[in-house]
């Protein structure tokens, strides 16, 4: 099973029952009108993928109320990537309602239905669907009360606007609100309408600017840390020196003495509260505490010999043909290391969370791309019933990955628990670090041969303690062999906690595949782009993504290295094809690296809201310029040395190149992701370019000053 | 403790704090204006950025006793009357942000650099917004929206 489909499996296949309540209770919550409940196994695009079940799960639904509006309930959470924009979008369409008539509650977990979480790219690709379907479900029926009403057949009818009217009298009319009015249908039922194609789009399809700018540029946007409760206090936590160390004795002593400062103690989590932010710091650090700490013999350099130490269970994704016989084939062998470190998350906010008890409930507000998972895990921590716990709906301020975990949030319900008072708790920016689960630092080997003809006969990729998506190839080559190389169970294959980073794996399977495709290009003394095509004969969708963005960058052929610094890769992303040129210029006495220009081609499929897609690949195209060129995580055995943006530096204004994006017209229907795929091709365009531009190949990210001048040799 | 007075968005405030007391807790806590956010709380982010006395500072590393006599402007007091600044209004309408964390401190930043320079180059917007930092890639939009804004004022003041 590949992990897209591991993805939807597991966003899937746990919506059994995420309300737990019956028909009339949920009617209550909800208020009357015409409510369209839906679950993802029933989406037309998506049947079959769950087994019929009598208690279909509720994933999303709408109510459309007397006074005409659209609510839609969506476990969702806003962290950038847009959905408050693109989700009503669809619903609009779908319903024929006017887009500003349609209002989002999201991830409100008392009110919403559960969802697994905020991630990879799945907003749209699945989500989208099941909104669309439901909104459909809500016309066709809406059509169905209008047709009683006006004693007109269905067929006779025609929608707009919230308005159903009829097609040869528009005098013959019945507003949305009107039908609704003093109702309460629940409708449960909905793969059963077919959902608008493409081409009778009115909205979809069209730019819509953000409808959550106007309180982000005014500050009125509030996020976890913005709560404020009356009596509140702040927290701050004792942590360790390094990951994995033991806490000895504890002298809290000091910061008792502190006016207003209040200790709390409950088993390995010591810390001090106190109502202003500035205090409970200065108190956390009157705490003293002995600790031994666990001692491993690596750091940031050394890194990669203990990877390839201690990765030693292998497991092959995909095997072709016999790599025997394609090594005989072969006149040029290419055997490549690729290096990749740790890398964080590093959202501009950190993890935060608010909460307070309140009627025996525990509230929470937390920055957290989770909601369902984190009230369940509190829970759990707690001791208390799920649904005695509440996320409220918040914005998220950024998340990549690194949200989806939320040790924040546990501990500040654990103090709320303790202390019956409401407590906020803000990482500081080292905690931030400490605690972010990073991006794994990894190993890719590859070996490559090329046989008389300049085509590839043999690829053997390998990669260690990285994960396996993207890892398999999509070119034409008739002998290879794809595996991971993992630590086995039990061992310390990372000194830190590692998870996923945007598109995670995706990076490092890229970089290392599209530097290695650029190697064997200019071993073979063709032009990059035309030996890419050469081994993409099979596959015309990727073959056109390639030179639409050729053509667009105004790539003229050569081959490398040709000292003009024009580089570029492609890759997949949760089904999006994606391609990123790029122009560099290379300070040949510093190896300073400076991306000039950046030009990206995508084919994602359906597009809901073109602006909202060019808006995230222009963004992944800066943020992946962070990792090619300069995110590394420093550290010495398991303590962290990079702790805030002075040692850890992302990118900066002075790193914008000049950006032009491109969405590919696509002949699917369907959507695929679009939160994150130029990020995946970043760091193999800009390697090929540097390659490009001076002819040094730099097999280690992040390339920096250092690493390029030293291949420049 | 010391009482600290100054003009907070055009109204007088008076706080009490202590020696080394930041700024930006002073206002998201004691104030309760809690758009002024905190992303490192050592200067190296910008997303705490304020206006005092007509210069951007940053107020996570700025002691709020130093704020003694001065105006302070957050990003609250930027739009009058429900009426966005012009850089509000350019940053709505170049889609300049994401997740939205970084934006006061980029707004107010900005406004910082159109004060002393209404119509910045590129290369100056970059060189006055390049140590505030955005995870989500917004760069060549805030660019974008500063410039524009920066027009847009002075078209607004001009006869
Ligand atoms: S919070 Fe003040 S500069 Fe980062
Ligand atoms: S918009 Fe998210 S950090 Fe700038």
């Amino acid at each position: 099973m590949n992990n897209d489909k591991k993805i939807n499996k597991r966003v899937l296949g746990n919506m059994r029952n995420p309300f737990g309540m019956d028909r009339r209770d949920f009617m209550k919550r909800i208020g009357t009108g015409l409510v369209v409940a839906f679950s993802v196994g029933n989406t037309p695009l998506k049947a079959g993928m769950l087994a019929q079940d009598d208690t279909p799960g509720v994933n999303a639904f709408l109510r459309i109320g007397e006074d005409g509006r659209v609510k839609v309930y969506v476990g969702k959470i806003e962290m950038g990537q847009g959905p408050i924009t693109s989700l009503p979008m669809e619903v609009a369409d779908e319903l024929d309602v006017r887009l500003e008539d349609v209002d989002m509650i999201m991830a409100d977990t008392d009110l919403c239905p559960w969802n697994e979480g905020t991630y990879g790219s799945l907003s749209t690709r699945v989500f989208g669907e099941v909104l669309r379907g439901a909104a459909a479900k809500a016309r066709a029926i809406l059509v169905k009360m209008a047709a009683e009403e006006l004693s007109l057949g269905v067929t006779e009818l025609e929608t707009r606007d919230g308005i159903v009217r009829s097609k040869k009298d528009s005098s013959k009319k019945i507003t949305y609100a009107q039908l609704t009015k003093g109702k309460e249908i629940l409708e449960t039922s909905v793969g059963d309408v077919a959902l608008k194609k493409t081409s009778e789009f009115r909205i979809m399809g069209t730019s819509k600017l953000r409808v959550d700018s106007r309180e982000k540029v005014t500050g009125e946007a509030l996020y976890a840390g913005d709560i404020q409760i009356p009596n509140m206090l702040c927290a701050r936590i004792l942590r360790p020196p390094s990951l994995g160390s033991k806490l000895l004795n504890v002298d809290t002593t000091q910061a008792e003495l502190m006016e207003g400062v209040e200790v709390v103690r409950d088993g390995d989590l010591v810390a001090v509260l106190h109502p202003s932010q500035h205090i409970a710091g200065k108190a956390i650090a009157k705490v003293t505490a002995e600790w031994e700490e666990e001692k491993v013999d690596i750091n940031q350099d050394t890194l990669f010999d203990h990877i390839l130490e201690v990765a030693t269970e292998s497991r092959t994704l995909a095997s072709e043909g016999k790599l025997e016989q394609g090594k005989e084939a072969a006149v040029k062998n290419i055997n490549s290391t690729f290096l990749d470190p740790y890398i964080a998350h590093s959202p501009i906010e950190t993890h935060t969370a608010t909460a307070m008890m309140e009627d025996g409930r525990m509230k929470v507000w937390a920055s957290c791309q989770t909601p369902y998972p984190t009230r369940d895990g509190i829970a759990e921590e707690l001791g208390m019933d799920q649904k005695d716990v509440q996320l409220l709906p918040i914005f998220v301020g950024g998340g990549f990955g690194g949200k989806i975990y939320n040790p924040q949030a546990i501990e500040v319900a654990r103090l709320v628990k303790l202390t019956s008072k409401p407590i906020q708790l803000v990482y500081t920016r080292e905690e931030e670090f400490i605690y972010d689960r990073l991006r794994p630092a990894a190993v890719v080997k590859i070996d490559a041969g090329l046989d008389e003809a300049g085509k590839i006969s043999y690829w053997d990729f390998a990669v260690h303690q990285g994960g396996g998506r993207e890892a398999v190839h999509f070119y034409d080559i008739p002998n290879s062999r794809t595996r991971t190389l993992s630590a086995p169970r039990g061992a310390m294959g990372h000194p830190f906690y590692t998870g996923a980073w945007r598109a995670p794996s995706v990076n490092t399977n890229t970089f290392a595949r599209e530097s290695q495709m650029d190697i064997l290009a200019a071993a073979a003394g063709v032009d990059p782009v035309e030996f890419r095509l050469r081994h993409l004969e099979h596959d015309p969708r990727m073959a056109n993504v390639v030179k639409t963005g050729a053509e667009r960058f105004g790539w003229t052929p050569a081959k490398g290295p040709s000292g003009r610094g024009h580089g570029f890769a492609v890759g997949i992303d949760v089904g999006t094809y994606v391609v990123v040129f790029v122009e560099v210029e290379v300070d040949k006495n510093t190896g300073y690296v400076q991306v000039k220009r950046a030009v990206c081609c995508q084919d994602m499929g359906m597009v809901v809201n073109p602006q909202g897609a060019i808006l995230q690949m222009e963004g992944c195209i800066l943020m992946g310029l962070g990792y090619a060129l300069r995110e590394e995580i420093q550290f010495e055995s398991r303590k962290m040395l990079s702790t805030n943006f002075d040692s850890y530096a992302i990118t900066q204004f002075n790193m914008a190149p000049e950006i032009d994006v491109f969405i590919v017209d696509s002949k699917d229907e369907v959507p695929y992701g679009g939160g994150e795929p130029p990020i995946v091709v970043m760091g193999g365009a800009v390697a090929n370019a540097v390659f490009d531009a001076t002819g040094a190949r730099v097999f280690r990210q992040p390339l920096t000053p250092e690493r390029v001048k030293e291949a420049m040799g | 403790m010391k009482t600290v007075q100054f003009e907070l968005n055009g109204k007088s405030v008076s706080v009490s704090a202590n020696e080394d007391e930041p700024m930006l807790w002073v206002i998201r806590q004691q104030l309760g204006l809690t758009g002024t956010k905190f992303g490192c709380g050592s200067g190296f982010c910008g997303s705490c950025t304020v206006i005092m006395n007509g210069e951007a500072v940053r107020s996570c590393t700025l002691p709020a006793i130093e704020a003694a006599g001065t105006k302070v402007l957050t990003i609250e007091g930027l739009s009058s009357n429900g009426e966005l600044h012009p850089l509000q209004e350019e940053f709505v309408k170049s889609d300049a942000l994401q997740c939205g964390f970084c934006t006061p401190g980029m707004i107010m930043n900005a406004y910082g650099l159109l004060l002393k320079n209404p119509e910045p180059t590129n290369e100056e917007v970059v060189i006055a917004m390049d140590e505030n930092l955005c995870r989500c890639g917004a760069h060549g939009r805030i660019i974008q929206a500063i410039q524009n804004a920066g027009k847009q004022m002075k078209k607004s003041v001009a006869p």
